[in-house]
């Protein structure tokens, strides 16, 4: 056999996995998703094609609520993993060297391989009206009797937090490690306060890393599902919920479909937006988490 | 490290203050459930009422321990075979990929990269229920058209581990494909021209260059199929991987056994999370 031909059979050998893989579990199972969206039951076995199922999601407040409040929770969840984790990554990359920087970077990772519903149960054992903030504060004297501190937003939202810290904090450390200290002394040097010097030199530098940061845990917290459920309880009211309810409680899974490819959407606009603002690809974000 | 620049003592305080008390944050929630794996008490909850082994070794009710739990154990070793096909199979797609997407330039290795990345965007629910969906039809299809069976298709473990593998997928060829990249060629080359074939080449000195790759693609994915719990639920049928049996328990109210079990997760990711770290350190 020639060596044209053979590295040509290479080629297609190597290319048929992947376009298994990327064609019978990515892209027909999303194309049929879609096609369910759009099917009305008009009877037994009978469908039609429509809108109806994205109708029923605009007509009925209770679930463009929640699609909205899972949204803007989410939100809210990144800024303030962003808040909180950002001094963190600076003191990690900029303060700390050597061995002290490999362990604290390495506590950072440790949560992360733990399972989230681990994670979860402990916040639970934490919050609960029988939990360790409870005794804790009847102890100290700033309760008389048992606080819950589960089942409400703050706890969704400490959890949501907790959770996607790592995915924040890893860019974050990565990009602010390849500023030059000396641009920081510098600003020092000529009199910049610290201040101006965050936003004029630090901020800048680490957009790559904020903007990829935020992008993974906006999505995270917007397809999380046992967060939100275990620590937000039954009125958590998370979008995710509505999609397990409708595909296995309910079993209608048209507007099931319909409600996952309006998640879907929306964090796909997100990114969309996300990577446009700041002219970033999608590799080269995703190859820094 | 930046030194010589002036900052007040308070500040660099409260700097640190508040850099222990992120730590603090982040060990809470485990130590918590760790150190209630050891309560003598048919709750995981204050207060504490003495030492007790009973949760993982006790076999008298309620003090049923883990090693004694049968529907815990059982998952235990579903969660494993699960978690072994994934990881088989990622990391050998995974390698396939990273050989055609490093050595191959094609029309259209652009798209298909961007493809080969969605499912890091794709919520893991999402992933769940439009495999879910397709099977389902497929199945259906088949059905109608033969009039035999396709169970494989139904929510069950090999949908589960189709699902895991649909994205565990795209880690481990990013994994193996930052570690071809570092390969130098012309290793390759002196082996072919002493006398090796394309593919005895490839074996005898490529692969083993890989293996140290593919090994910490693989231990991640063996972490990362025993954690899953978003893909995994939308899929499950009867036999229950570990993270489903024990979300359900979690709903129907907890007792410290789900801590013990908890405890041996928290020990077995940490020393399989420092392997995969050892390993991409030998590569180095």
């Amino acid at each position: 056999m020639p060596m044209a031909d053979r590295s040509k059979l290479t080629f297609y050998l190597l290319l048929a996995p992947l376009l298994l893989w990327l064609v019978t579990l990515i892209i027909l199972p999303h194309v049929g998703m879609f096609i369910v969206s759009l099917r009305e039951k008009v009877g037994v076995r009978e469908y039609e094609t429509s809108f109806a199922n994205y109708a029923v999601f605009f007509n009925e407040p209770l679930y463009w609520n929640t699609f909205a409040r899972t949204a803007y929770m989410s939100i809210a969840s990144t800024v303030l993993t962003l808040l909180i984790g950002f001094p963190i990554a600076y003191y990690i990359a900029k303060l700390t060297r050597g061995r002290s920087k490999t362990t604290l970077f390495l506590m950072c990772l440790i949560p992360f391989w733990v399972s989230e519903l681990v994670r979860t149960f402990g916040w639970m054992i934490l919050l609960r009206e029988t939990g360790i903030f409870s005794n804790l504060l009847q102890y100290v004297g700033l309760a008389d009797a048992p606080v819950e501190m589960l089942y409400n937003d703050a706890a969704i939202m400490v959890g949501l937090v907790y959770t996607s810290m790592l995915f924040m904090v890893v860019p974050l450390v990565t990009t602010l490690d390849s500023l030059d200290d000396s641009l920081i002394e510098a600003g020092y040097d000529l009199g910049a306060s610290g201040i101006a010097i965050l936003r004029e030199i630090v901020i800048p530098h680490a957009m790559p890393g904020i903007v990829s940061g935020c992008i993974v845990v906006f999505m995270l917290s917007l397809g999380n599902y046992l967060t939100p459920i275990l620590l937000g309880g039954k009125d958590s009211l998370w979008f995710t919920g509505l999609i397990y309810s409708q595909f296995i409680t309910r079993f209608n899974w048209e507007l099931g479909s319909a409600f996952g490819f309006l998640l879907l959407g929306l964090s796909s606009l997100i990114v969309f937006v996300g990577l446009k603002l700041t002219r970033q690809s999608l590799g080269k974000t995703m190859a820094q988490t | 490290m930046i030194t010589g620049i002036p900052q007040s003592g308070a500040f660099k305080w409260t700097y640190r203050a508040y850099v222990a008390l992120f730590f603090v944050f982040l060990a809470l929630p485990l130590v918590t459930v760790c150190v209630f794996a050891f309560n003598d008490s048919v709750f995981p909850s204050l207060p504490w009422e003495g030492f007790t082994w009973a949760w993982f070794f006790g076999d008298e009710a309620p003090y049923i321990g883990v090693f004694h739990e049968r529907p815990i154990l059982r998952s235990i070793v579903t969660s494993g075979i699960v978690a072994f096909w994934v990881a088989l199979l990622s990391v050998a797609v995974g390698t396939c990929n990273a050989f055609l997407f490093v050595r191959h330039d094609f029309p259209g290795k652009g798209v298909l990269y961007i493809l080969m990345l969605l499912p890091l965007i794709i919520p893991g629910i999402i992933l769940g229920i439009s495999i879910l969906v397709f099977s389902s039809s497929v199945a259906n299809t088949l059905e109608d058209a033969t009039g035999l069976w396709f169970d494989g298709l139904r929510p069950g473990l090999i949908l589960v581990v189709l699902g895991q593998f649909s994205f565990i997928t795209t880690f481990a060829t990013l994994v193996i494909s930052a570690r071809l990249q570092k390969f130098d060629p012309a290793l390759e080359e002196a082996a072919l021209n002493l006398g090796a074939t394309r593919w005895g080449a490839v074996r005898a000195v490529t692969l083993p260059f890989l293996y140290p790759a593919m090994g910490a693609a693989g231990v991640v994915a063996v972490l990362m199929s025993f954690e899953n719990f978003n893909t995994t639920l939308m899929l499950v049928g009867s036999d229950a991987p570990l993270t489903i049996t024990m979300f359900d328990r979690l709903k129907l109210g907890s007792t410290p056994v789900l801590n013990a079990v908890s405890l041996l997760l928290i020990v077995v990711s940490a020393l399989l999370g420092l392997a995969s770290l050892l390993l991409e350190k030998r590569q180095d």
